[in-house]
């Protein structure tokens, strides 16, 4: 297979990332798509530690580690210094996990892309506060056990679906992309990175430690997400153009769900449902894409 | 140029004379004619600035912190309220070692809403890292607003420039308003050691392991010593030029005082009335105005307090649980001279209750007939409440 992207690598080895870990891949594959004029806002989530300790990064782009709450404005702040010194060219990016983007740094994200502010924002969305040791978060989708969602308590809510929430804002460029799908992924960085004003990736990226899964897993699981329609690959331009990538249907969410330890306590009835939760979500794609099934 | 100005076009006149390059600002009374005239300034072209309508105090600041981290300069203005929701991203300004200034209209804090005037705001981020600088009158803030830029950059840690609501942002007084090139002697262009740069790329603000982080804050506070050294430097440089200058304090008729206030803020134009009052009358009665409060100007306060008999710290502020916060500072400043005098505590005129040369009055004789303090702090001026039971 033969990437669209630079031969560079501007993540080294030597990051601190667990085995398998879906965001180191999607930090790759990204960074290849942006080339080195690039600089990265990096609010609390796993990529705070995995780029490393000081005096060391395994990122070869100028970093701003920040706040938690804070990627939509921090990067708003760096974007508007680089345009006062006539810097139009460098690519900000928002590098930020489910928490930092659906939960704490939702606000700042609203913000900023309600201000259309020229940047991308991207997601590495595991599902949970991974960093902190697997707590639920928005993200965590429905069925899943966590360390505050546990026993009989596993987590009975749907996940916040974030790209809707993006694409209520009429931003230019909204999409979904999966460490599984690498081309896609790079076309699409390239695509945010050539449009001015906001742009918002939704990176879907398996997490071996959290979700129960042997590391090896890590690309299988992340590429059925997508085959099962869990998490579909779309696009949606100015809020209002959908255009769906990939229309698989391979297997069932029950499949996807068996392997995972994550989901190990759900029965047979709740994996009907959560299969019918899913079904009807794919119904609601394809309406506002103008498809049928 | 001589203008009538208000207090808050003093400052939004020193931030456009200081060539600010990315303004970031959310509304909050009573800051908010500091920042819309700022907006006004950026939108007929009167600065070259990048000004951003952010949807919160906290968005507000963490765009600085990257715009500033980017290598510009940089100003917000907040109060109260909006100065609360900053307050993580406060340490995080300190600790990133960047030299954001801000305005800062002192305002109470809710609940019950009050939008007048009360030091609690400012003071209860006195552990940030911020430079604060209290000012007393219009142009005590236009001149402090440039000077702040100065010091800021020389020791790489932000700074505050603190005006009371309403007594100084909303009062009209003349205001010399210097030119340019004037300005541009005394403040150079902003060059930062680290910036975010793609041909160097540096990672700011990383994980840091107990190896290195107590020598990180070792060395801010060293910076913040410092900068109570360069303070009386970048005063020396602007008097130069502009003829003009404050202290770190000010003591006022304190050498022959037997009691002495300490001040700050416009209640120290108070305190000079209540010297013309009190003075024909022989009353030995002097005023120590702290203008910086951090870092502390330690050895300026014990030098303006060693002679006093008796020392009265009105404080516009409560720590619960404590005492007024410029009387701790007193306190504990002075607490090792041996022989120094009482320290009475006075809460005043909290919640934008004025304070007038009356009360100071009271205050005067109160001291002057006690021999020590009957309590940490004597609340004055408060009023019969009836009691839901």
């Amino acid at each position: 297979m033969q990437l669209d992207a630079l031969d560079k690598e501007l993540m080294c080895s030597g990051h601190v990332g667990c085995p398998g870990c879906g965001a180191t891949i999607a930090m790759r594959f990204v960074l290849k798509a942006l080339g080195e004029k690039t600089v990265m806002v990096l609010p609390a989530c796993c990529w705070s530690v995995i780029a490393g300790p000081f005096p060391q990064s395994s990122l070869k782009i100028p970093v701003i580690h920040t706040a938690f709450e804070t990627g939509g404005a921090t990067a708003s702040g760096v974007r508007a210094a680089l345009d006062m010194k006539g810097d139009t060219e460098t690519t900000v990016i928002t590098w930020a996990g489910d928490g930092g983007t659906f939960d704490i740094g939702f606000q700042a994200l609203s913000g900023a892309v309600e201000r259309n502010e020229d940047f991308i924002y991207a997601c590495y969305d595991n599902e949970a506060y991974m960093n902190t040791g697997i707590q639920r978060s928005s993200s965590t989708p429905y069925g899943a056990w966590t360390t505050t969602t546990t026993g009989a308590d596993w987590k009975k809510l749907r996940k916040k679906n974030i790209v809707e929430a993006l694409v209520a804002h009429r931003i230019p460029y909204a999409a979904t992309a999966n460490i599984a799908f690498p081309e896609d992924l790079i076309r699409k960085v390239k695509k945010a990175k050539a449009i001015k004003g906001s742009k918002f990736l939704h990176i879907y990226a398996s997490c071996p430690t959290g979700w129960r899964i042997p590391s090896e897993m890590s690309i299988k699981i992340a590429r059925m997400a997508v085959q099962t329609n869990i998490f579909p690959l779309y696009e949606v331009e100015n809020g209002i153009n959908y255009t769906i990538n990939y229309k698989p249907r391979e297997y069932l969410v029950r499949e996807y769900f068996k392997l995972q330890g994550r989901f190990r306590h759900l029965k047979d009835t709740d994996l009907d449902q959560i299969q019918e939760m899913v079904n009807e979500d794919w119904g609601l794609l394809l309406r506002k894409a103008g498809e049928h099934a | 140029m001589k203008k009538v100005l208000e207090g808050s076009h003093a400052v939004a006149e020193a931030v456009r004379l200081a060539k600010v390059q990315v303004i970031s600002a959310y509304p909050i009374t009573p800051q908010t004619h500091i920042v819309e005239i700022l907006s006004d300034y950026v939108t007929t072209g009167k600065m070259d600035a990048k000004y951003l309508r952010v949807e919160s105090e906290h968005s507000c600041l963490a765009a600085l912190i990257g715009a500033q981290s980017s290598g510009v300069r940089t100003f917000t203005a907040t109060s109260s309220q909006g100065l609360a929701l900053m307050h993580e991203l406060l340490h995080w300004s300190s600790g990133a070692r960047l030299p954001i200034v801000m305005a800062e209209v002192n305002r109470a804090l809710a609940p019950g809403w009050n939008i007048w005037n009360d030091q609690t705001d400012s003071l209860a981020q006195r552990d940030t890292g911020w430079i604060q600088l209290y000012c007393e009158d219009g142009q005590e803030v236009l001149d402090t607003t440039i000077q702040a830029y100065r010091l800021a950059e020389i020791v790489n840690l932000p700074a505050m420039v603190v005006l009371d609501a309403f007594y100084l942002s909303h009062t009209y007084e003349p205001v010399d308003v210097p030119d340019q090139d004037e300005v541009d002697r005394f403040l150079p262009p902003y060059e930062p050691a680290f910036i975010l740069d793609t041909k160097h790329p540096y990672s700011l603000s990383p994980l840091v392991t107990p190896n290195a982080y107590m020598e990180m804050r070792y060395d801010i506070a060293m910076a913040m010593d410092d900068a109570l050294e360069q303070f009386d430097r970048v005063e020396d440089e602007f008097a130069k030029i502009f003829d003009r200058r404050y202290g770190a304090v000010e003591a006022i008729d304190c050498e022959a005082a037997d009691i002495v206030f300490v001040t700050s803020g416009t209640v120290t134009s108070t305190g000079r009335l209540l010297l013309e009052e009190l003075r024909p009358r022989g009353e030995k009665v002097g005023v120590l105005k702290i203008k910086l409060f951090r870092p502390f100007p330690v050895e300026a306060v014990r030098r303006a307090l060693g002679k006093a008999k008796k020392v009265a710290v009105v404080d516009r502020n409560f720590s619960f649980g404590a005492s007024g916060i410029f009387a701790q500072e007193v306190r504990a400043a002075i607490c090792n001279v041996p022989g120094h005098p009482p320290i009475f505590g006075y809460i005043a005129g909290l919640g934008g209750r004025d304070i007038t040369v009356q009360l100071l009055e009271e205050i005067y004789f109160d001291v002057k007939g006690s021999d020590t303090p009957r309590k940490e702090s004597i609340w004055v001026g408060l009023q019969e409440v009836n009691r839901a039971t």
